[in-house]
């Protein structure tokens, strides 16, 4: 487990990281919490030449709340959206998935940022910013520029970050009225990648009817997917028992899961269906909490 | 509860006193194998075969050794000329410590690169160019007899075929007969998973030959220090390595758990690499070589039978093995019996027949079959005898404790002759399953779960109430390499009272160190705090056989024993002689003799040590030392009784352990807190292979979970909060009466849980599934019973 040699660069401020990466073009890689590229240079799955560390740039790591978003740093590790009580009056969702990422040490020092650069479909955050209908900022030398979170995840390892540019900070949209979220993923032992993971935001009206939903999933597509057809059939119901039959259905039918020792297509399928079920009902119970 | 014969200042057996070891281990200053750095040291990595089966048409180190600072490639050929390109294994089979021309599994090593630091020597093994010519491999057992299946081992002339040997024993024509004529036979086919014992610290060594002294010292992690040093003997004495020139020093230990017993090729070629340069050569595996080339435990596939009557009476069993081995024989088994203690396998209950029987096959995969905590393949054993028995109680219909209360060997039947030839030392079972039950409310779990039945939740009770068999042991059952299963025990006390004490065993995180003291202490009432205690240096400790099978504290606990007892005699004459008295007017309580009935008259143990330096009375010899080799008479039959409660998701199977009661039965304890601990230890153990661990080869010999990714070794958070408690059935033959319990917890859970699982699913007609138990598994066994999606609501 030791990765091929590289050079390594800790630049302190984010107009100098642009450039050096504009410089070395894709010989270097940005390093950022390095829980999931430090791993595949052990692995010498990635044999960078040049690494450019994130962690000594300030202001790349905070939560707040502006202009009707939770902005989040590139560089804010899984802890810190763990722990955060602001966090979680909007978004307990966050507490459910930082739960089920690795382990301890591993959110003390992985960041939002790198969680969504690293385009995984196997990673947690990205199906829960799906559900939450967030986007991303990328600094590049030319400027900045926001990207929806749907058109972000292009495919394996490959995402809407360009090279020479840096995934800055994360905007969600905060509910007005009366909202819930929660994830969770069947995963075969902590610190496992999720066998199938869901995540569900719903917003409801006074009457309790539901105006928005946002289901995202995991590990069941080559990228993060969004469960379109299901949030459609919750959308204007009242969430009753057959609409999220339904909504779990959907989502069982039109994710693409691959079989591998986590289990069958099949399986994947049932466990889609069940914690879509499961989340849905957890999502509505905490709105009609709030 | 526990009675100490001594003060907590002496701290003999019983006192839950705190580990002298921890202090090292908490403040980062244990010194393991990779700690060892010797000035001039070279490093060792090695290139391991992609493939399971294939020919090496060729080895190019040219690219390696351009590389600056690497000095060598090793290759088979280079061993070849020493004659040490084989080595033996336990089993009188062979291994190879580098191919010459085939390898048989996939991550076997090929060739070793020597450099001047670690990482060049990475670098290089990624710039040895090999190639291969590809076979079809042997990678399903069931096929490796087939008439068709390549012959694995054409290094063996006579070998027309891929079997190793056959064994049985028992009483086959009675126990057919039984079987022919049962009111009730249930069969079914199990496997015990091929499994890893997955030790934090993975394995390596530094050998150190000295060109001038002719002299090898051998830094490494392993079990049996000594043993070690008479095979290094064995393969190395025709190059001049003779045993006298070899000292093993085995360090601190992270963790052996069999899988440190052992010789791996990477020893030997440190050892032949430190021979031709003269240098130390250090070798650390990391943890992916560790987990697919290191040896395996476990793969029984194993046919297990059980003959009774309708209202519960057990009358025979009937077991039939197969046993994958890999492409040699290197099970780490000293008994005369290839499967070892697979014969205990009518386990706690009594019936007069049985009959059990084996076959080994090779395989390409790796070798191994070391016994991951327990005693040589009890472990399968006991899974197979406490699931047969569960799944006839469930044929007939009877609660599965009350059919055990049935059939249990009663406390007045010890000692206890088994039908398949063992001699049970000592047991009561029917104490430990009440305790158990009573300790997890058994009754009030039943009306639970028959209410929870009726709304078609998932809940599950497992029982296993087994007998362990440890202490290898006698010397007409057991030796290595004909050296026999003794161990021993050297004390030292120094004229101001304090003491050094020696060992045979080798402590990897047993305790040794408090233990082996509280004994001492026990017996000589010198405090435990002044007795320090060393093992794993060949040139200092007397020799023995190491630790593994839970055999220290039978083994070199009581030569611990012996040799005080030695010295209290010796003692007592001091005493007689300082005091003026025969030696019947003495009485000993710990820590002093006194005169009979005038108590103020009196020495104390340190008065009479340093008295046995200072003040000898004419014709004794002078000092205070003693030396024990133990031979065990019998081996000793420790016990257990668990109780597992499962709660199972009914949408996602997910499994949660609720509850786990394990009352255990390992006679006296020495130290209450340690023994507790080994047992959270060897339950977690337990859950693995039950719920989560197994290697997976797909049919091409690929390893498919050769990382701790996808090896799934659990943590704290899998793992119950365990509720542990113990009944005390001293061992008649041990000194102190101990019986070991490092090992029981890993025995005896794993069928509990699957005993719990395959319960919660009863509804369900489920009456098996192989461990380990996942919720993949759960949904596969209720697809292909068409009952997936019923909820099955019990009225
Ligand atoms: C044992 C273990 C278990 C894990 N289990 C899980 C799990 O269950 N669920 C889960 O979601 N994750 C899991 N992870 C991954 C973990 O969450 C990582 O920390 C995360 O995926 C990446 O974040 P990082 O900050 O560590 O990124 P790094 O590893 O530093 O980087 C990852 C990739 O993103 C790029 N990158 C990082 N930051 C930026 C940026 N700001 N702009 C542009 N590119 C960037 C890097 O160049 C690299 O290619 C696990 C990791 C380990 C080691």
């Amino acid at each position: 487990m030791i990765p091929s040699s590289f050079d390594y660069t800790a630049p302190s401020s984010l107009d100098e990281a642009l450039k050096l990466l504009h410089d070395l073009g894709d010989d270097a890689k940005i390093l950022a919490g390095g829980h999931s590229l430090i791993p595949m240079m052990k692995l010498r799955f990635a044999e960078p030449e040049h690494l450019i560390d994130l962690n000594n740039i300030p202001g790349l790591s905070y939560l707040k709340i502006e202009g009707g978003m939770l902005k989040i740093g590139a560089m804010t590790r899984e802890v810190e959206t763990e722990e955060s009580v602001e966090v979680a009056v909007h978004f307990p969702i966050f507490a459910d998935v930082a739960k089920l990422i690795a382990d301890p040490q591993v959110r003390n020092f992985g960041t939002l940022g790198g969680n969504l650069a690293h385009g995984d479909a196997a990673n947690d955050q990205p199906a829960v910013m799906l559900a939450l209908n967030a986007s991303v900022e990328i600094a590049g030398l030319d400027g900045r520029r926001t990207v929806g979170i749907d058109d972000f995840f292009y495919g394996f390892y490959s995402t809407a970050v360009q090279e020479g540019e840096i995934l800055t900070e994360i905007l969600i949209p905060i509910p007005t009225g009366r909202s819930g979220n929660a994830y969770h993923k069947v995963e075969r032992k902590v610190g496992d990648y999720a066998t199938g993971g869901v995540a569900v935001h719903l917003e409801l009206d006074e009457q309790g009817i539901c105006t928005k939903a946002g289901i995202g999933l995991t590990n069941v597509n080559p990228t993060p997917l969004r469960a379109v057809r299901s949030e459609a059939a919750l959308v204007g119901t009242s969430l009753d028992v057959d609409a999220i039959a339904s909504a779990a259905q959907y989502a069982s039918e039109d994710c693409n899961p691959s079989s591998d020792l986590r289990g069958d297509i099949d399986y994947k399928r049932h466990i889609i269906r069940a914690v879509t079920k499961k989340m849905i009902n957890k999502a509505k119970q905490r709105a009609f909490k709030n | 509860m526990i009675q100490c014969k001594t003060s907590k200042e002496i701290s003999g057996m019983g006192h839950s006193m705190k580990r002298k070891e921890d202090d090292r281990f908490i403040h980062g200053k244990g010194n393991y194998t990779d700690d060892v750095k010797l000035p001039g040291t070279l490093y060792m990595d090695i290139v391991r075969s992609p493939y399971a089966y294939a020919k090496i048409k060729n080895i190019d180190s040219s690219e390696a050794l351009k590389i600056p600072g690497v000095l060598a490639v090793v290759t088979g050929k280079d061993l070849e000329q020493y004659n040490l390109h084989w080595m033996p294994t336990l089993m009188s089979d062979t291994q190879m410590v580098l191919p010459v021309d085939t390898v048989m599994y996939q991550a076997q090593e090929v060739a070793a690169v020597i450099a001047t630091e670690k990482y060049i020597a990475r670098d290089a093994r990624e710039a040895v160019k090999v190639e291969y010519e590809v076979m079809k491999p042997v990678v399903d057992p069931f096929k490796s007899l087939d008439a068709d299946a390549p012959i694995l081992r054409t290094d063996k002339p006579d070998k027309k075929d891929n079997h190793i040997w056959h064994w049985e024993v028992g009483q086959k024509e009675e126990t057919e007969k039984i079987f022919q004529e049962a009111e009730v036979t249930v069969k079914e086919q199990m496997h015990i998973p091929r499994i890893h014992v997955a030790s934090i610290e993975t394995c390596g060594c530094v050998a150190s030959y000295d060109k001038v002294d002719n002299h090898l010292t051998m830094y490494m992690t392993t079990q049996a220090p000594h043993a070690i040093r008479t095979v290094f003997a064995l393969v190395a004495g025709h190059v001049g390595l003779t045993e006298e020139k070899i000292r093993v020093i085995s360090p601190d230990i992270g963790g052996g758990f069999g899988g440190k017993v052992p010789v791996y090729p990477g020893y030997v070629i440190a050892i032949a690499a430190s021979f031709l340069i003269g240098k130390p050569v250090k070798w650390i595996e990391d943890r992916s070589e560790n987990l697919q080339a290191d040896s395996f435990a476990r793969d029984y596939h194993i046919t297990a039978e059980l003959a009774g009557t309708k209202d519960g009476k057990i009358l025979a069993t009937r077991m039939k093995v197969l046993a994958d081995h890999g492409y040699t024989d290197a099970s780490a088994n000293p008994s005369k019996f290839p499967t070892g203690m697979f014969s205990i396998g009518t386990g706690s209950y009594d019936y007069p027949n049985a009959f059990m029987e084996a076959d080994a096959v090779y395989t390409n995969k790796p070798p191994g079959g070391v016994a991951y905590r327990c005693s040589f393949r009890v472990t399968e054993a006991v899974h197979a005898i406490e699931r047969i028995t569960d799944r006839f109680a469930l044929e007939i219909g009877k609660d599965p404790a009350a059919l055990r209360f049935q059939n249990f060997i009663k406390k007045e039947q010890f000692p206890y002759h088994s039908p398949t030839g063992w001699e049970y030392d000592s047991g009561d079972y029917e104490a430990g399953l009440k305790l158990a039950m009573k300790g997890v409310d058994y009754d009030n779990l039943r009306i639970e779960q028959a209410e929870k039945r009726k709304k078609g939740e998932l809940m599950g009770i497992g029982l296993s109430t087994f007998t362990e068999i440890v202490g290898a042991g006698p010397s007409k059952d057991f030796d290595i390499l004909g050296i026999k299963m003794f161990d021993s025990a050297e004390i030292r006390v120094h004229p101001t009272g304090k003491a050094i004490a020696r060992f045979g065993t080798k402590s990897q995180g047993q305790g040794h160190e408090t233990t082996y003291a509280q004994i001492i202490a026990e017996e000589l009432g010198i405090p435990a705090k002044d007795i320090q205690i060393e093992e794993g240096d060949t040139d200092t400790a007397p020799y023995g056989l190491g630790t593994y099978a839970s055999r220290s504290t039978p083994t070199a606990g009581a030569a611990a024993v012996m040799a005080a007892r030695k010295l209290r005699d010796k003692a007592k004459k001091i005493a007689a002689y300082l005091l003026e008295v025969s030696e019947d007017d003495l009485e000993w309580e710990p820590g002093k003799f006194s005169v009979k009935g005038a108590p103020e008259k009196s020495k104390t143990i340190q008065e009479i040590i340093f008295a046995s330096y200072t003040n000898h009375p004419q014709g004794m010899e002078a000092g205070f030392e003693a030396t024990h080799y133990y031979d065990p008479p019998n081996l000793t039959f420790p016990s257990g009784a668990y109780i597992c409660v499962v709660d199972i998701d009914s949408d996602t199977f997910e499994i949660k352990v609720r509850r786990f009661v394990a009352i255990d039965d390992a006679g006296h304890i020495i130290n209450p807190m340690i023994a507790q601990g080994q047992v959270h230890g060897g339950l977690t153990q337990g859950i693995a292979p039950a719920m989560y661990e197994e290697l997976i080869y797909d049919d091409d010999g690929n390893i498919l979970n050769g990382t701790l990714m996808d090896y799934l070794v659990p943590t704290a958070v899998e793992s119950p909060s365990w509720e542990t408690g113990h009944t005390v059935t001293p061992s008649p033959h041990h000194p102190i009466g101990a019986k070991g319990i490092g090992e029981s917890p890993t025995v005896g859970a794993p069928p509990a849980i699957a005993n719990a699982i395959v319960d919660a699913l009863k509804p369900y007609g489920i009456t098996h599934l192989d461990i380990p138990i996942t919720p993949y598994k759960i949904f596969k066994a209720l697809k292909e019973k068409g009952v997936l999606d019923k909820n099955i609501v019990e009225s």
